[in-house]
């Protein structure tokens, strides 16, 4: 039986215990692509780390953290085929990386420069969406444009990303009922990470599981341990091998629901000890995708103290390296403000554009920006 | 566009005008495709698009579920790959549903991408009273979305323009919303050429032209403008009306031209008077050419009242008397 056909009150699909022993299945990974993963991870959350620290300095603005969400992060964004897009909400830094996005772009981003939003063409990653849940009928519809250009088949998938937050909206319940009626391309990819905000998971939905809402759009729902980047990797190949390749009678969506926790704030403006125990953290800090990859991968003689060391290090250098080259990056033009408005400035915009150059003509940009 | 398809018209109303212009465009660009509630086999509410499903089958005339943000949301994703979809809300007191796709998403994704992304996409919309409808079937609110930066408002007042403009809005590489005023669906039959041609978004046009007062008007509204206009002749009154046709971006150079001539404006539109766009053009006459004002601009315009049920909709909405005193007004100023 495939992952995806479980009953979604089933339990978790899990491969790796906390220990990083072997409960299931392992994928069928090389080494190179198993030390790939572990790098990955390491690197989106020393960069997190480092994020984090640059807002508290005020060298960013305010930055959404994703510790603890690595595993679910570059697990599914790994199982990725180089022509499938993802479509992430706005705390995807460490999947989006995975897809070929720079750390520089999203410092940028974060530090309030335009051209962060800029992602290279070579990269199958749309522009990240903070309004909550509005991202996932803007997939449903780039995997439905998929199909319909192809006359209904497909080579591509579309994984979308969200949080357990997301699963109350209206976008969440039309774009997954558009998926289902189309039976478009698509993997919806829920970070259920126990709290929107402040809000806890319970107090989002009465229903058992999130996955199980997928049998109300008529395709398969799953529930998977997110913070077991093997049980991610696993369920998210299944999900995209049917969306582009559906069994007779199979719909090709399908709804991952992975179960996981944020170790931080939601953003690094809100203090969770206002809202949670410091308690369930250290419970789930037990859970770390981290230490449980690579004890895996010293159990199976793929890494050892040296190799961890020299990956520390290089992703150190790396992270470093990025910082460097956002704050080495000029400010943006004020004048770039009016442009990417349309395709073709309109006679307004225009005029509003050189009222503007004047007005720096007059007074001088220090007259603008505050320190 | 040839002359030749030119030479060839039909004498059509404007939501067969409008149908028109989707089969057309539908047939020379296989990226087009029509999407929203009862599109499909059903042809529109309206008939907006009326055999086009049996012409261009289930994939490109797609009934949606019920759902405007979805349909809204879907088509965003799908202009972002490409395609060019016209999705259609059945009556725009319905689009608010899917009013954070269209603020949030559809007017911004190509500064939100720095152009990566762009959307040719046209969300259709019949808007306006007038046709003894229920209750959220009648309202005019351009200002919302004109309001929004990145979307360009359309609304049409003859069969002639919906087409050309409509075919205009589904070529333009950026998101149109486009206002049909569906009280004049089938109040008149116009010229409308056969083939493809197209009337620029962004240019206002001169309905009649006249040297007393500047009277400022779009969609539905035009008719009983025109009619006011022509009425006052008899009292020694030479109204010109602007039809704006498109109200974002709005022609201002026409608007204040017109101006510049009269020394005198009346604006009518049907949407309520605060927050308005009369207030903007108003505002635009006093930047541009307060020095040839010679009477206070007058508005003749919807009450600051949710729209009434159909038994009062006649009290609320302006007519031809009430454009014909707000004229004189500024005329006799």
């Amino acid at each position: 039986m495939s992952t995806l056909e479980r009953d979604p009150g089933d339990g978790m699909v899990q491969v790796l215990d906390e220990e990083g022993g072997v409960v299931g299945d392992v994928p069928d990974l090389s080494e190179d692509e198993f030390v790939a993963m572990y790098r990955h991870m390491k690197l989106a959350r020393h960069f997190d780390e480092r994020a984090v620290s640059l807002q508290r300095q005020g060298r960013m603005g305010t930055y959404p953290p994703l510790s603890g969400q690595e595993g679910a992060q570059v697990g599914s964004s790994m199982a990725l085929a180089e022509d499938d897009w993802m479509v992430p909400s706005y705390r995807e830094h460490g999947a989006a990386m995975v897809r070929g996005l720079p750390l520089k772009e999203t410092l940028l981003y974060w530090m309030g420069d335009e051209r962060g939003s800029l992602i290279p063409e070579d990269a199958n990653v749309f522009t990240p969406a903070v309004p909550i849940a509005s991202q996932i009928p803007h997939a449903t519809g780039m995997a439905w444009a998929e199909k319909l250009k192809n006359g209904g088949d497909t080579e591509k998938a579309f994984i979308c990303y969200f949080g357990d937050g997301a699963t109350s909206e209206g976008d969440f319940h039309e774009g997954l009922n558009f998926a289902g009626v189309f039976d478009t391309p698509n993997v919806f990819f829920c970070n259920n990470n126990q709290w929107a905000i402040s809000v806890p998971r319970e107090k989002q939905t009465a229903s058992e599981t999130l996955a199980q809402k997928a049998v109300a759009y008529g395709f398969e729902g799953v529930q998977i341990d997110g913070m077991d980047p093997l049980a991610v990797y696993k369920a998210t190949t299944e999900a995209l091998e049917k969306a582009k390749d559906p069994e007779e009678g199979e719909r090709r969506p399908t709804l991952i629901e992975a179960v996981q926790y944020r170790f931080g704030a939601h953003t690094t403006a809100d203090d969770p000890s206002v809202y949670r125990e410091e308690g369930e953290v250290e419970k789930w800090k037990a859970k770390d995708p981290i230490p449980r990859l690579e004890q895996f991968l010293r159990n199976q003689g793929i890494l050892d103290d040296d190799r961890v060391a020299e990956i520390e290090e290089s992703v150190r250098e790396e992270v470093a390296d990025a910082i460097d080259a956002a704050e080495s990056t000029v400010r943006p033009d004020p004048d770039s403000m009016f442009e990417h408005v349309f395709a073709e400035q309109t006679p307004e915009i225009r005029r509003q554009a050189e009222e503007f150059a004047q007005l720096r003509e007059t007074h001088g940009d220090e007259a603008f920006v505050e320190e | 566009m040839s002359t030749q398809e030119h030479e060839a018209t039909q004498n059509l109303t404007l939501v067969q005008s409008v149908r028109d212009a989707l089969a057309t465009e539908m047939e020379l660009d296989d990226d087009v495709l029509v999407m929203g509630e009862d599109v499909g086999k059903n042809g529109g509410v309206f008939r907006a698009t009326e055999g086009l499903y049996d012409e261009f089958g289930e994939d490109r005339v797609i009934d949606t579920p019920l759902a405007e943000s979805g349909i809204i949301g879907t088509a965003v994703g799908m202009a972002a790959m490409g395609l060019k979809p016209v999705p259609e809300i059945q009556f725009s007191g319905f689009a608010y549903p899917g009013f954070d796709q269209i603020v949030s998403h559809m007017a911004r994704l190509r500064t939100r991408s720095r152009s990566r992304y762009t959307l040719p996409m046209t969300l259709r919309m019949p808007y306006g009273g007038g046709i003894r409808a229920p209750e959220h079937h009648s309202e005019s609110k351009e200002a919302f979305y004109t309001h929004e930066a990145g979307l360009k408002v359309v609304m049409p007042s003859t069969p002639y323009d919906a087409k050309g403009l409509l075919i205009s809005a589904i070529r333009d590489p950026d998101p149109v919303v486009f206002m049909e005023p569906k009280l004049i669906y089938r109040a008149f039959r116009g010229d409308v050429p056969e083939g493809d041609y197209e009337v620029p978004i962004g240019e206002a046009v001169t309905r009649r032209e006249g040297s007393d007062v500047s009277v400022f008007t779009y969609g539905a509204m035009t008719r009983p403008t025109m009619e006011a206009a022509e009425e006052l002749t008899e009292e020694g009154i030479d109204a010109e009306v602007v039809d704006l046709r498109t109200v974002s971006p709005m022609d201002r150079e026409a608007i204040v031209e017109s101006f510049k001539k009269t020394g005198r404006a009346c604006v009518v539109h049907e949407a309520p008077k605060t927050g308005g766009l009369a207030g903007e053009i108003t505002a635009t006459l006093q930047e541009e050419a307060l020095l040839y004002q010679e009477a206070p601009v007058k508005r003749v315009t919807g009450y600051d009242v949710p729209y009434p049920l159909y038994a009062l909709e006649d009290y609320y909405l302006p007519n031809a008397a009430r454009v014909a005193d707000g004229i004189k007004e500024a005329a006799e100023f």
